[in-house]
């Protein structure tokens, strides 16, 4: 069974960047695109991965992942790679002191977004 | 007839009796047996030094000369007693709580203890005063030689002149004798007092005693003595014409306040100050007794004495002729009371001025250490200084009467004195009524009044060529005739007293109060100003402080309050420790009070502390050099503070200056880091497109033809979006920067929407447009491109995020108040009341839709619009989003 990931992300370019270069990696992709039922949609989908962009409308990527590891269950310790186009120090500060497995700024390289993966979830 | 042997010893015995009366009072003083010594009615006797000699004997000449005019003389006074009572009483209260000496005293110390004001006031007092002191010489003298002659019309020989230097010499020893033989530092003088009160009793005894007898005994009764009145020309009857009446009253009002003598028993002798209220209705009686009998004397004396005889000397002269020795000698002893009284305590108030404001000053300077302050030496001086100024008062009176040949009315001689010292009025009654009386104002108008006073009155006195030539007293100096002594500026035909007295006070007063007005009076001279006009605020009680011995309670508690309680209480424990009684408070003894004092100090001031703990211990009153410690002190503590309080408002001010830049700092770097933050946001999302898909483009070789051209149109989407970003952010810097350059120009609204509407592409009909052309044919000058990039801004907007099924956007276009208003009003749902605020802010995009746009574009839309003078707004209320631009007006265009 291939290994499923859940991109929150408001730009659908970015989107279907990331969807495409991790399909052809085997994985199964989804994504959403609303910050405001990210929560739910997240614990719904119980995805092996969570993609999460900071500044989503409706809700911020950190206010998401901080619901996200306070409750108990899979969220807790659910990897989550978190993506931010603001790309300063205290941002990747604030996202570690949350909880953020892996911290990545835009524009990313499609390698490194492989390997983040790859290497959040051991196959 | 009685020998003139036999009167000089009858003036001995007089004398030697009232030195007796004076030295039994001042022994009672000091044994503190002075109740009676301190009754009202001494006070008011002690006030009838104002009835001298010019009275005993000056009264029926002046009457005799002049009818009823010598009335105004007590009438004057007796005004001032009954009617100024309560302006008496402010004096009587400033000297008695200042401890004043003299008039000069009071003057200077009203004027912040100005020493040449008080040098001023002394010479003025003491020229003024020569006359007056002549005056009484003189009438002693008239009196001597009335009885040596035993002729009626005895006038003064060449030996009268020698008589007056003896009668000068004796009442100087008298007055040495009686004046100085202690120092009391209030200078007061139980004694002297005493003594001119048996004098007045018997000058009233005597003048009412040769009434009577010319009355009774002479005249044939009360009756005929007033028909022979009635009968006698014009004596009886009022001459108020020539305005020397009202003139008169006036100077004699203004004498009784400021003649040294008057102004000694008045205020600086004053036991208390309720005798005030006794004298004010019994003096203006005793005036009223003395004048009683003038009229009937001067008319007897002009019918029953030859003519030529001197009515000066009718008091004498009447009795003598009827062969009434007794009668006449005691009428001598009358008039030699009268004299004595007068000279005795003129002098002494004189030489109490002239050695504390001349004498002593000079005497002090001349000192070469000034560590010379032994008291016993001091005192030394001050009573030599105070002998010496007597001897020369009463030499100068001898003076004046040498030189005014002793020939004069006493009456004329006497109101030349009134008029010099009445210049003291003017710095007297300002400076205890009016703050605003400086120093300066006082001594131009003293200076100016003394000048005027001298030349119109005084100098003339000496009579005609004896001290200004005849040439002079009728051209005026120089041949200036506006300078003539009896016609001073030009004003003819006053008589010579009125004149002079009109002129140096009207200078005087003028000078006293534009000076004042326009000088700035140093602190000192104000905090005496307010201490005299408000004297029965700072004076309470005018009880100073009496026995009682210190409480140690009392200085406890005091100690407590300056020191605080611990440190008070550490200081009388160690002191009640070295005397030995632990547990107690300490005994007040002079070595405890000391150290007291001297902690005290440290936190009030030397002077303060002093004043404080003599309070307590209630040794001696307060004076008033403390007193001006005290507030200098007070003064320095207080500028001390402000001061510091001034510096620690400022601190505040400067912090709260400081915190507010702060804050606006904190504010501007905020929103710049947002700012920069939404930059970086909106350059990297599209960024992070274009690289990820030119990576996929690069390392994909298997991908579709179809898959490839659809990531290049991303691309090159995302990369006209970066530009469009880019140009729109440039756009925005440039507008708020204001470097903008309007391409003005004439254009028609219609064709500018035209535009506008085709540049978005709005014509496919995805957005129906709802125009009225009619009302779009409107030119106006403006920047065609800018108004059109708004308006393009506001209708791709529509296209976007009009979210209804069949979108439709209303333009429409009117004018409102001059201006021009163009309306965008589409059929969404508008835009949310929480974000109408903000729409026009940079990167406030609504909703989360995916448009393309930074949010940048209304933010552009009101810069332009600032910059073309209009403006644009967001309606609500309107059912869709509906935009107003407003226009400036399209002046008169719009009929073309």
């Amino acid at each position: 069974m291939s290994k499923s990931v859940l991109v929150v992300e408001d730009e659908p370019n970015i989107i279907e960047a990331i969807s495409f270069i991790l399909s052809r990696d085997g994985w199964h992709v989804s994504s959403h695109s609303n910050g405001v039922d990210a929560v739910e949609v997240i614990r719904a989908r119980a995805p092996d991965l969570v993609i999460l962009d900071v500044m989503l409308p409706g809700r911020s990527g950190y206010d998401i992942l901080r619901e996200l590891r306070a409750g108990d269950g899979a969220g807790a310790s659910l990897p989550v790679l978190m993506l931010t186009a603001r790309g300063q120090t205290k941002d990747r500060a604030l996202a570690e002191e949350i909880g953020a497995s892996r911290f990545m700024s835009k524009p990313f390289s499609n390698a490194e977004v492989l390997e983040a993966v790859n290497a959040l979830v051991a196959p | 007839m009685a020998s003139l042997n036999l009167l000089i010893a009858v003036c001995m015995a007089y004398g030697a009796a009232l030195f007796l009366v004076a030295f039994g009072a001042e022994r009672a003083a000091l044994r503190g047996r002075s109740g009676w010594l301190r009754s009202p009615i001494v006070y008011t006797l002690s006030l009838s030094i104002y009835c001298t000699a010019w009275t005993f004997y000056g009264a029926v000449g002046f009457a005799a000369r002049s009818g009823l005019e010598y009335m105004t003389i007590y009438i004057g006074p007796s005004l001032v007693m009954i009617g100024w009572f309560w302006g008496l009483r402010k004096i009587v209260r400033i000297g008695r709580s200042q401890r004043i000496t003299s008039v000069a005293d009071l003057i200077s110390s009203r004027y912040g203890k100005s020493n040449l004001l008080a040098v001023a006031v002394t010479l003025i007092a003491v020229v003024g005063t020569t006359p007056y002191i002549a005056l009484q010489l003189q009438s002693v003298t008239q009196s001597f030689a009335v009885f040596a002659a035993a002729d009626p019309t005895a006038r003064m020989g060449a030996e009268s002149q020698t008589t007056a230097l003896w009668v000068a010499a004796g009442l100087a020893a008298f007055t040495v004798l009686f004046g100085t033989r202690n120092l009391d530092a209030n200078e007061r003088h139980h004694g002297v007092v005493m003594a001119i009160a048996v004098e007045a009793v018997v000058k009233l005894c005597a003048l009412l005693a040769v009434g009577i007898y010319v009355v009774w005994g002479l005249g044939g009764g009360l009756g005929e003595t007033l028909a022979r009145i009635d009968a006698s020309a014009r004596l009886g009857e009022w001459h108020i014409a020539n305005g020397r009446w009202s003139g008169l009253i006036f100077l004699a009002g203004a004498a009784f306040l400021t003649l040294p003598r008057m102004f000694q028993v008045l205020v600086v002798e004053n036991e208390d100050e309720r005798h005030l209220r006794t004298a004010s209705w019994a003096f203006p009686g005793y005036v009223m007794l003395m004048s009683l009998f003038v009229m009937p004397i001067a008319v007897a004396g002009l019918s029953t004495l030859p003519r030529g005889s001197n009515p000066d000397m009718f008091v004498l002269t009447l009795p003598l002729s009827q062969g009434q020795t007794g009668l006449a000698v005691f009428s001598f002893i009358g008039g030699f009371s009268s004299a004595t009284s007068m000279v005795i305590v003129a002098a002494i108030a004189l030489s109490t001025m002239v050695s504390n404001h001349i004498v002593m000053p000079i005497w002090l300077k001349l000192q070469p250490g000034k560590g010379a302050m032994v008291s016993g030496d001091v005192r030394h001086v001050v009573i030599l200084a105070r002998r010496l100024s007597i001897v020369g008062v009463l030499f100068l009176g001898y003076l004046y009467y040498h030189l005014s040949g002793g020939g004069a009315a006493l009456a004329a001689i006497g109101l030349i004195s009134f008029s010099g010292v009445a210049q003291f009025l003017p710095p007297l009654l300002g400076g205890i009524f009016w703050r605003g009386g400086a120093r300066s104002g006082a001594l131009a108008g003293l200076g100016a009044g003394f000048a005027i006073w001298l030349w119109c009155l005084f100098l003339p006195s000496f009579g005609e060529g004896v001290v200004i030539p005849a040439e002079v007293m009728r051209h005026g100096p120089w041949g200036l005739s506006w300078l003539r002594p009896y016609a001073l500026f030009g004003i003819e035909g006053l008589d010579p007293l009125v004149h002079g007295v009109l002129w140096s006070m009207l200078i005087n007063s003028g000078l006293f109060a534009g000076i004042s007005l326009l000088s700035f009076p140093s602190p000192m001279e104000r905090l005496q100003g307010a201490q005299f006009v408000n004297i029965f605020q700072h004076s309470a009680s005018p009880r100073g402080w009496e026995g009682g011995t210190a409480q140690s309670e009392d200085l406890m508690v005091m100690a407590q309050r300056l020191l605080g309680a611990r440190e008070a209480q550490k200081l009388f424990q160690r002191e009640a420790e070295r005397q030995g009684v632990q547990g107690y408070l300490p005994e007040p003894t002079g070595e405890f009070l000391q150290v007291l004092e001297r902690e005290l100090s440290g936190s009030v001031g030397a002077a303060t502390a002093h004043a404080m703990v003599g309070q307590i211990v209630g040794r001696a009153a307060v004076s008033v050099e403390d007193l001006m410690a005290v507030a200098d002190e007070t003064a320095q503590i207080m500028e001390y503070s402000s001061q510091l309080e001034a510096k620690s408002a400022e601190l505040a001010r400067t912090a709260r200056q400081l915190r507010l830049a702060n804050e606006k700092l904190t504010q501007l770097s905020v929103q710049k880091d947002a700012f920069l933050s939404q930059i970086s946001h909106e350059l990297r999302t599209p960024m992070t497109s274009i690289r990820s898909f030119s990576e996929i483009l690069r390392d994909a070789p298997d991908l579709s033809g179809e898959a490839k051209s659809k990531y290049a149109q991303i691309i090159h989407d995302e990369a006209k979006r970066l530009t469009r970003l880019l140009d729109d952010l440039l756009d925005l810097s440039v507008l708020e920067n204001g470097q903008v350059t309007l391409n003005q120009s004439r254009v028609r609204l219609g064709d500018v929407l035209d535009h506008a509407v085709h540049a978005t592409g709005a014509e496919d009909g995805r957005l129906s447009l709802r125009r009225t052309p009619a009302q779009e044919d409107i030119w106006i000058d403006t920047d065609g491109d800018r108004l059109a990039q708004v308006f393009i801004n506001l209708i791709a907007n529509a296209r976007k995020y009009c979210d209804a099924e069949a979108p439709v956007l209303r333009i429409s276009v009117r004018r409102a108040e001059g201006q021009l208003i163009v309306d965008f009003i589409d059929n969404g749902s508008g835009v949310e009341t929480s974000q109408q605020a903000m729409i026009f802010e940079k990167f406030a995009r609504i909703g989360d839709q995916k448009a393309g746009g930074a949010g940048l574009g209304l933010a552009i839309c009101r810069e332009i619009m600032l910059r073309l003078g209009g403006a644009i707004s967001y309606l609500p209320g309107q059912g869709g989003a509906a935009f107003r631009v407003v226009l400036p007006p399209p002046e008169a265009l719009a009929a073309q």
